[in-house]
């Protein structure tokens, strides 16, 4: 068969950048996934959205997807709920160096238009009153950040784009790409042959490997973060809570679990997403130390997703300096799910040659070889 | 009897309705439809409904059950509480 572009990965990068192509007007778009959708990092991921980041890229990036989010239902014709809510982060700071860097991405959160603030103590019990007063020093709250539900949100992208005219195939592993001459001719999947000239690489986890097979080397890597869940209980939870330092997130979903997680030091890097004795242990020590209450839930099931990781922990989307037609959109570093609409506006805009209004260039693969990594991103769990 | 009154998932309170609803809309493997509906993820992790399912998938993709795959097993297998795996963690005695 012949194809327009083929997206790699229908997780919610390529959904939603198959949705915004389609919506531009690009006929036959065909999405290819290894497996069911939202099986990788996707369905995997801590289901929370924040704008609160220490660069200007992910800020802005983060911004406009929830500006995004907040009209999503109707802009997809969804029927189903895709459980937004947004009752903020309320990320606490460990020490007067982490409350003086929290000082300074306010600042450049609110230059750029982020409602975020800094919080005492005092103030962040009144948000969440039963946290350990003793556990941090300060704390930042962003109204409008929150939480959305990974499944739905991408059957929301999915639906939409299938109903516009796109092709997915699931349980369909592509194989091979075959260029010639620099001009990418068709990929080759364990079921068939497709004729291409454009390529969408989002294949989150496996996105180095689709890399290598057209001898593009993206500087990025896998690695597995683990999380829990709880049994739902009433609602008594508003913000996701978080802490850098402390490494760790924690959310009461709207359904009523709280989803909680935390990297793993010194993680070998590779698709290994199984699940540990040990994450249980320092999870149960870090919450239990930081909202007693939470203690008293029982945890029912444990799982990993990949993390992929790039240099300056910010995404690479980008045409691939030396093929041209093979788009790239990874490295999200744990965050692909929340800036899932702005990777479909920019890759898309990219294709169709049409201007994006926020500067590509900082989404450029050559950034990291260019100058000293100056603006890496430390507001990751 | 109604199928929207046949409860298959009683952690989450899913009834036979919702998943032929499913089925019909292509989600034909469990760890779809565990993600649309949230069967299996409850405090029980499927142990109920993982062979009621199993059957309405065979029945209506026309395979056997045994060629039917039920969803990944994740730990843990009974719900502890997070003080409990603390304490476990910090002092065994």
């Amino acid at each position: 068969m012949k194809a327009n572009i083929v997206i790699i990965g229908a997780g919610i990068s390529g959904c939603s950048i198959a949705y915004h192509l389609a919506k531009k007007g690009m006929k036959n778009i065909v999405v290819l996934d290894k497996a069911y959708l939202t099986s990788g990092a996707t369905g995997r991921c801590g289901a929370g959205i924040r704008q609160q980041w220490g660069t200007e890229a992910n800020c802005v990036l983060a911004k406009k997807s929830i500006e995004f989010f907040e009209t999503a239902k109707e802009e997809l014709g969804y029927e189903d709920d895709i459980e937004f809510k947004q009752e903020g982060y309320l990320i606490l700071a460990s020490d007067k160096a982490e409350h003086d860097r929290f000082s300074k991405n306010v600042e450049l959160q609110n230059r750029l238009g982020i409602p975020s603030k800094l919080l005492s103590v005092e103030e962040a019990l009144k948000i969440v009153p039963y946290l350990n007063p003793n556990a941090f020093v300060s704390a930042t709250f962003c109204q409008t950040d929150g939480h959305l539900n990974p499944f739905k949100m991408t059957e929301a992208f999915y639906l939409a784009a299938k109903r516009i005219g796109v092709q997915f195939f699931f349980f369909e592993e592509v194989k091979e790409i075959v260029v010639d001459n620099k001009i990418i001719q068709k990929v080759i999947t364990d079921q068939r042959e497709i004729e291409t000239s454009i390529i969408v690489n989002a294949a989150g986890g496996f996105a180095k490997e689709i890399g290598e097979m057209v001898g593009v080397d993206i500087p990025v890597f896998s690695e597995n973060h683990e999380i829990l869940v709880t049994e739902p209980i009433e609602k008594m939870q508003g913000p996701m809570l978080m802490s850098f330092t402390q490494n760790f997130y924690c959310q009461q979903v709207p359904h009523g679990s709280f989803l909680m997680g935390r990297s793993t030091k010194n993680q070998v890097h590779g698709h290994d997403i199984s699940s540990s004795w040990s994450f249980l242990d320092e999870m149960a020590k870090t919450i239990c130390h930081v909202a007693p209450k939470i203690g008293e839930l029982r945890v029912i099931r444990q799982w990993g997703g990949s993390y992929n990781m790039s240099p300056d922990k910010q995404p690479i989307i980008t045409e691939a300096n030396d093929l041209k037609g093979f788009f790239i959109a990874c490295g999200f570093s744990g965050h692909g799910f929340m800036f899932s609409p702005m990777t479909g506006e920019i890759i898309s805009n990219m294709i169709l040659k049409k201007k994006n209004e926020i500067n590509p260039d900082l989404f450029r693969m050559d950034r990291f070889s260019e100058k000293e990594l100056s603006a890496i991103e430390q507001s990751v769990v | 009897m109604r199928d929207d009154l046949i409860i298959i998932c009683r952690c989450e309170d899913v009834t036979l309705a919702d998943v032929k609803r499913c089925l019909k809309a292509g989600y034909t493997n469990f760890e779809d439809l565990k993600r649309q509906l949230r069967v299996g993820m409850g405090p029980c992790q499927g142990q109920t409904c993982s062979a009621l399912i199993q059957r309405e998938i065979a029945n209506f993709t026309k395979k056997k059950m045994k060629d039917v795959p039920i969803q990944k097993t994740r730990p843990l297998i009974i719900g502890v509480k997070l003080n409990a795996i603390k304490d476990g963690a910090t002092d065994e005695s």
